[in-house]
């Protein structure tokens, strides 16, 4: 039994300094990682917005999109970009979920009428070399100016305009299709966007 | 064994990864480009010197029955402490390696370590061996990165190596070309040092 309480108490002792060790870590390195993650936010919507001199993203206004598998509603963000108090752009935040290999998250950017300004690849899981070429800048440069009324929103495989890429179909394709999905979203709900009140 | 020899087995004779062939899983996975190799290779570094440290420290505190969950404990804590570090100051080097820095945890390089060499040794031998395995395991990790890149992507580091028009060898990046680089590596080793392949 003592040869018991011993184990029990060293790995007891161990485990809490152990937590002790992470909880000052945590504290030291939380500030630092905070600023790196909107930084990285800052980074993207520059990429894809026209020049503003607000900071779009707490400019923002929420709306519901939909509900998940659970009916818990699923929120989008949508980034307000101002030149001198007037509005200049929009940026929103869409998923696809029928990638080659898991969600891609892109950032897409639109001008006041409707045009998208750029759009940058923020996450995903493509076959690297084939899939992954979605976010080089010829890829994305594609999307610039195209709007719901000047494109046809397809591959060019299947019969539209944007080209896909050699190798990759799929990936191609779930960017476009949500792409456009997120355009539909905005052009219905746009005035609630534009009019809603900042923070 | 002096301290200099304890450093330089693993850099060499006992390289984790060419002569023990150990921790394939990471290896194999991260080495897509020289640079994500370097990060994961100094990543795994820092762990295994300041687990060998602590190990060693508490070698005679710990009871035998209770080694392997302490030395889980106590090598989850640094890596988590490495995750948390690289997230706050090389963004860009955590978002690359991904799910491979928690897995560093089950690294059986670095458990070996700690069961093998840091329980039974005094601090500072623990330290040198440490850095050893380390610097040996980042080397090779480094090499088949660049070989896998070269071949791969036509470049080192990012640098292009080849003309631009060369066409690069998609196999060599994808997880298959982690175990035929992985191969050729050690097939080119053997004949260097036994002159038979």
């Amino acid at each position: 039994m003592k040869e018991f309480n011993r184990l029990v108490i060293t790995l007891t002792l161990i485990a809490a300094g152990a937590g002790m060790l992470l909880s000052l870590v945590e504290s030291v390195t939380r500030e630092p990682i905070a600023m790196q993650r909107s930084l990285q936010q800052l980074k993207a919507l520059s990429a894809v917005l026209p020049e503003f001199d607000n900071s779009p993203d707490t400019d923002v206004v929420l709306l519901e999109v939909g509900k998940d598998k659970k009916g818990h509603p699923v929120q989008r963000t949508f980034f307000r970009a101002r030149q001198g108090e007037q509005l200049v752009g929009i940026a929103f935040k869409v998923t696809a979920a029928d990638g080659y290999s898991g969600n891609i998250e892109v950032m897409v950017g639109l001008d006041t009428h409707e045009h998208i300004v750029g759009i940058e690849i923020l996450a995903h899981a493509e076959t690297p070399g084939l899939g992954s070429k979605i976010s080089e800048s010829w890829f994305k440069d594609l999307f610039r100016e195209r709007s719901l009324d000047n494109t046809d929103w397809r591959v060019k495989k299947d019969g539209g305009e944007i080209d896909q890429i050699t190798g990759a179909t799929i990936s191609p394709r779930a960017i476009v299709s949500t792409v456009k999905s997120g355009l539909d979203f905005f052009h219905q709900h746009r005035q609630q966007i534009v009019a809603a009140p900042g923070e | 064994m002096s301290l200099v020899e304890e450093f330089k087995k693993g850099i060499w004779e006992k390289n984790p990864v060419f002569k023990l062939v150990l921790g394939m899983c990471p290896i194999l996975a991260v080495t897509t480009s020289a640079e994500n190799g370097l990060g994961m290779g100094l990543a795994t570094t820092v762990v295994l010197i300041c687990s060998n440290i602590v190990v060693s420290m508490m070698r005679k505190l710990i009871p035998a029955g209770v080694r392997i969950p302490a030395f889980i404990i106590i090598i989850a804590t640094f890596v988590t402490v490495v995750q948390l570090a690289m997230e706050a100051w090389v963004y860009d080097l955590y978002q690359a390696l991904g799910i491979f820095i928690p897995l560093i945890v089950v690294n059986c390089l670095i458990l070996g370590r700690a069961e093998g060499f840091a329980s039974k040794h005094p601090v500072i031998d623990s330290i040198f061996d440490g850095g050893g395995m380390g610097i040996g395991f980042t080397l090779a990790l480094f090499i088949l990165g660049a070989v896998r890149e070269l071949f791969g992507s036509g470049t080192i580091l990012g640098f292009s190596i080849f003309a631009a028009d060369y066409p690069p060898v998609l196999l060599m990046i994808l997880p298959p070309g982690g175990f035929i680089a992985l191969g050729l590596v050690l097939a080119a080793l053997n004949k260097f040092t036994h002159g038979k392949a």
